[in-house]
């Protein structure tokens, strides 16, 4: 049960390596969808590698807020990632962690976000603070229902557990709890990834953009941190939706499966990638204040899958 | 071990009231008031940290031994002390908390040099600590009534202390009004239970709820329920809170938010508990919809404050009611039968007591910090005090983490703990009742998702970006001992956050007496490195584990930059204006701005109202002058408190007839009521 120390780095590196791949295909996959070539799908890790390279200008009204901003952005969403079983059912940080403490890490690097949004005494930095933390807010409750609902299902708040509760025999794709639960957490993905309906990721219109206006004033290695943070917190709440819903073909034990899993884990990501990247493209961006309608029909769905546990058990 | 909690209580007691004659004898010295009152407080409360720690480690050892400080004068009254684990338990809260308030105070009281008298300050404030160790301590139901007696009105003078303004003065009034609404409930309440009792002691009040006819005992349970309730500020008794905690120095404020509201959480404890016996399901149901509601609009109602104070205020609501969940919980598996969880989810209700008072008192003194710095309270005229203050900004910052309920903090490990008792109560019955669990989690989701916005905006309003005023940018950092008082608080929130396992030790015998189990063995895994549900599959979290890991992934972003950013340098600019002649404060984002989408969306509740007002010469589009106003509706104050309060002037205006003033019509009222009595009698 205690941390291994080779899965917890080879998860972390699969954490680091995976994440700019998945916002890549989306980007690549959106364009084809719409018609255009678009950016080839591993274009992230050359726009990290640049930012990287790139010098840095910092506002002279931040403060060390603003700076140690991306670190805690950055780490929160890995240490987020440790606690989901990714390929294998046993994550490695389960003992120190289940979903509470996922979201609560998630929070964390959230708040530190508008913190930084808000340093460098910009308007824009601002308005994209609050409307993250009002969004972060409303979407809070139906992403918490939700999981209560596979966490009483399962009787643990613990991950693996949760995964392993559902791999096993009493499990079926067609139970109304599951299909309710999982279109629930479906709509908080979209809006704590910051995507369509709730926001766009490639709008850097002033009056439309959340997370990017919180990012403006980020340039060079503090720009690569916050963008590789966002992706990874992307990655950890796909692979929480896959594994949690549809466990299948997740490692139990023995080194032999590894390679089956990873399969099987890959193909359930670019599954759901293909499912976001068709809302995002047949959908519009709502209106900021009709955006709590979207994730109020997303509390009601939670509380229809927690009512459902009730009526058919 | 032996006597030695008690003796060192003695002498905390002795400790107060010393402080308090002292800071009277130096009126006239302000320097040697200061230092005496607020000096022996911090003394006599460090006492009171040993004395309740070497007590709970004892365990209930002297649980039933209850110990006359003063001879007893008239029947009934005794005034007799003891030291049992819940008592000692909020005595530990009161004492760690003030150490820290009297330290500060220390640098805090000498602004007031020269323009009040801060040996009246030394004097009440010992006097509010004396008698809220006492409220905690008392075996007795008239000497516990004295002593709330004491407490509330120690507390009126120092919310009206500054009562050069009438702010302060009117807040006064309304605390004692609603206060003294709280002890009419209580007195009468106690007098219900001692009908079956024949006795004031609490000795005879144990368990009596068993012995009760269910009339009286729901009863009994609704006036404590009021009258406590006051004090903690539950909604809708809350009103007083929000006017009366910002209106006193802030010193005082953290006191009152930070201890004082938790004797009436002490209160509903040792009732709902200790006294009334195995509770009926409603008791449980009702406190834990209370609670809840508390919460949220604690919460809301905080989002839409600029008052850095008043905003502090109505997180203690949001904080009281986040306890009575796991209190009403608690309740709810008393009743069902289930020991085991009523234990978590009281744990849960107390850790979170020990960790607001903690981290609200910490806010307020940062608070209090930075008003004595920019002097203001309005957040929209600070801004850029990081750079001014850094020490209290950092200070902040951790408190505000900590109330936002994120890890690594205090806070987030006793919201774990209630999630963790609300999620395993699901299973406890098969009536629909049990829903109530996860919708009051959800809530719980919904609080501290809108307590972290809050906290955004409280800490990147008031110490972030450009300085709004000329004071904000003429601030400087608070003095030595004012930092030391909270820095004392920042190690306690980081202390009781990562090592919730040691602490939690010091609750068992807290638990053992309410609900009849001891539960940190069961807590703790891995030599206390990982705190778990109480049911070992249910979850586990360590708070210590994430913040070393953490520091083992430090070195990825490290090593990456040192890959690969080695060449590049750091260039200091202006923040991108959009082409105009640079920025200026009255282009950030505001307070009230930030919190307008919260605004927009709990419209229905707000009831916000604009008036904007514009002068120009030839075009709309160009004014001259500028007028903004934006109020938001207090719906308790308007729809039920003014109602109130204008029926209450009515009926006193009628009543003002009969008392004409005239001899001879009183004496045919003594008359009457005389024969009324004596055909009652009969």
């Amino acid at each position: 049960m205690s941390p291994d120390p080779t899965a917890t780095i080879s998860q972390t590196v699969l954490l680091l390596a995976l994440s700019p791949l998945i916002t890549g295909v989306i980007k690549n996959w959106k364009a084809k969808l719409q018609n255009r070539r678009g950016p080839r799908a591993w274009q992230p890790y050359l726009d990290l590698w640049k930012f990287f390279r790139k010098d840095m200008v910092i506002s002279e009204h931040a403060s060390w807020v603003f700076s140690f901003a991306p670190y805690v952005v950055f780490i929160t969403a890995l240490l987020a990632g440790l606690m989901v079983p990714m390929v294998t059912v046993q994550a490695p940080l389960s003992l120190f962690g289940g979903v509470l403490a996922l979201v609560g890490l998630l929070a964390l690097g959230r708040f530190f976000l508008a913190l930084g949004g808000l340093d460098p005494a910009s308007a824009f930095g601002g308005m994209g603070s609050s409307r993250e933390m009002t969004i972060a807010a409303i979407a809070e409750p139906a992403l918490m229902l939700a999981v209560f609902t596979v966490a009483i299902a399962a009787g643990s708040t613990d991950l693996s557990r949760i995964v392993t509760a559902t791999l096993g025999p009493g499990w079926s794709l067609l139970n109304p709890m599951h299909v309710l639960a999982f279109a629930a957490l479906f709509v908080v993905l979209l809006a704590e990834t910051g995507r369509i309906p709730v926001d766009n990721p490639a709008t850097h219109l002033e009056l439309t953009m959340i997370h990017e206006a919180m990012l403006l004033e980020y340039s060079g290695r503090y720009l690569a941190l916050m963008e590789w943070g966002a992706s990874i917190k992307q990655l950890v709440l796909m692979t929480l939706l896959v594994n949690v819903f549809f466990p299948f073909g997740l490692a139990t034990g023995a080194p032999a499966e590894l390679y089956l899993s990873a399969l099987a884990y890959l193909a359930k990501l670019f599954a759901v990638a293909g499912i976001v990247v068709v809302v995002e493209t047949t959908n519009a961006k709502l209106r900021l204040f009709r955006v709590p309608d979207l994730l109020s029909a997303a509390f009601v769905l939670a509380g229809l899958a927690l009512l459902s546990t009730f009526l058919f058990q | 071990m032996g006597q030695l909690p008690l003796t060192l209580l003695l002498l905390t007691l002795v400790g107060y009231v010393a402080g308090a004659v002292a800071g009277l004898l130096c009126l006239r010295a302000e320097r040697a008031a200061n230092i005496c009152a607020f000096g022996l407080a911090a003394l006599a409360a460090l006492t009171g940290v040993v004395a309740s720690v070497t007590g709970l480690l004892a365990g209930a050892a002297h649980a039933h031994q209850s110990i006359e400080i003063l001879p007893a004068l008239i029947p009934y009254v005794r005034f007799s002390i003891r030291l049992d684990p819940l008592g000692l338990f909020f005595t530990l809260i009161v004492s760690l908390v003030g150490l820290a308030i009297s330290i500060y105070s220390l640098g805090y009281a000498r602004g007031y040099y020269g323009r009040k008298n801060v040996g009246v300050l030394g004097a009440f404030f010992n006097a509010v600590l004396l008698a809220v160790t006492l409220v905690f301590l008392a075996d007795n139901a008239f000497f516990f009534l004295i002593v709330w007696e004491i407490m509330a009105l120690a507390t009126y003078f120092l919310v009206s202390f500054e009562h050069e303004k009438e702010e302060s003065r009117n807040a006064g009034v309304l605390y004692f009004v609603m206060s003294h609404i709280g002890t009419g409930c209580l007195i009468l309440g106690f007098l219900l239970l001692f009908q079956t009792a024949g006795g004031y002691g609490f000795e005879s009040f144990h368990a009596i709820g068993a012995k009760m006819a269910a009339g009286p005992r729901d009863a009994a349970f609704l006036l404590f329920l009021v009258g406590f309730g006051v004090k903690a500020g539950i909604v809708p008794l809350h009103i007083w809170l929000p006017v009366a905690h910002p209106a006193a120095p802030s010193n005082v404020s953290a006191l009152m938010s930070g201890v004082l509201i938790k004797t009436g959480i002490y209160g509903l404890t040792r009732v709902a508990f200790d006294f009334m016996g195995p509770p009926p399901n409603w008791w449980g149901v009702t406190i834990l919809t209370i609670g809840t509601v508390s919460a949220v609009l604690g919460v809301l109602y905080a989002l839409m404050e600029h008052d850095l104070k008043r905003l502090l205020a109505y997180h203690s609501i949001e904080n009281i009611g986040i306890i009575l969940m796991g209190l009403g919980a608690a309740l709810m598996f008393l009743h069902s039968g289930h020991p085991l969880l009523a234990s978590l989810a009281l744990l849960a209700g107390l850790y979170h007591t020990i960790n607001h008072a903690v981290f609200k008192a910490l806010l307020f003194l940062g608070a209090g910090a930075v008003v004595h710095a920019t002097h203001t309270r309005n957040m929209e005229e600070m801004g850029g005090l990081v750079k001014r203050m850094p020490r209290t900004a950092f200070f902040f910052l951790v408190g505000a983490v900590a109330i936002s309920a994120l890890p690594p903090l205090n806070g987030f490990v006793s919201e774990w703990l209630t999630y963790q008792s609300l999620l395993q109560g699901f299973g406890t019955t098969s009536s629909l009742v049990r829903l109530m669990f996860p919708l009051a989690g959800a809530m719980l989701a919904l609080t501290g998702a809108l307590a972290a916005a809050c906290f955004v905006k409280a800490f990147g309003i008031t110490f972030l970006a450009q300085p709004r005023s000329d004071h904000a940018a003429q601030a400087h950092e608070a003095p030595a001992t004012m930092l030391a008082g909270q820095v004392v608080l920042t190690v306690a929130c980081v202390l009781l956050g990562l090592f919730p396992t040691q602490f939690l030790k010091l609750l068992d015998p807290v638990t053992v007496q309410l609900a009849g189990q001891a539960l940190s063995s069961q807590l703790s895994m891995a030599n206390g490195l990982v705190l778990s549900g109480a049911v070992a599959t249910g979850g586990t979290v360590s708070t210590l584990g994430l913040s070393l890991i953490a520091l083992c992934l430090l070195p990825v972003p490290l090593a990456l930059w040192f890959v690969f950013s080695r060449a590049t340098s750091v260039r200091r600019g202006p923040t991108w204006d959009c082409g105009l002649q640079g920025l200026t404060p009255r282009m950030e984002y505001t307070a009230t701005g930030f919190s307008k989408p919260i605004r927009m969306i709990f419209k229905a509740l707000f009831r916000p109202r604009r008036e904007v007002q514009r002068e120009y010469d030839f075009s709309p589009y160009f004014a001259k002058n500028l007028r903004f106003e934006s109020t938001v509706e207090e719906v308790f104050q308007t729809r039920i408190y003014r109602p109130l309060n204008w029926l209450v002037w009515r009926v006193s205006r009628r009543m003002r007839a009969l008392q004409a003033g005239s001899l001879q019509a009183y004496l045919i009222y003594i008359f009457v009521t005389l024969i009324l009595l004596l055909i009652f009698a009969l």
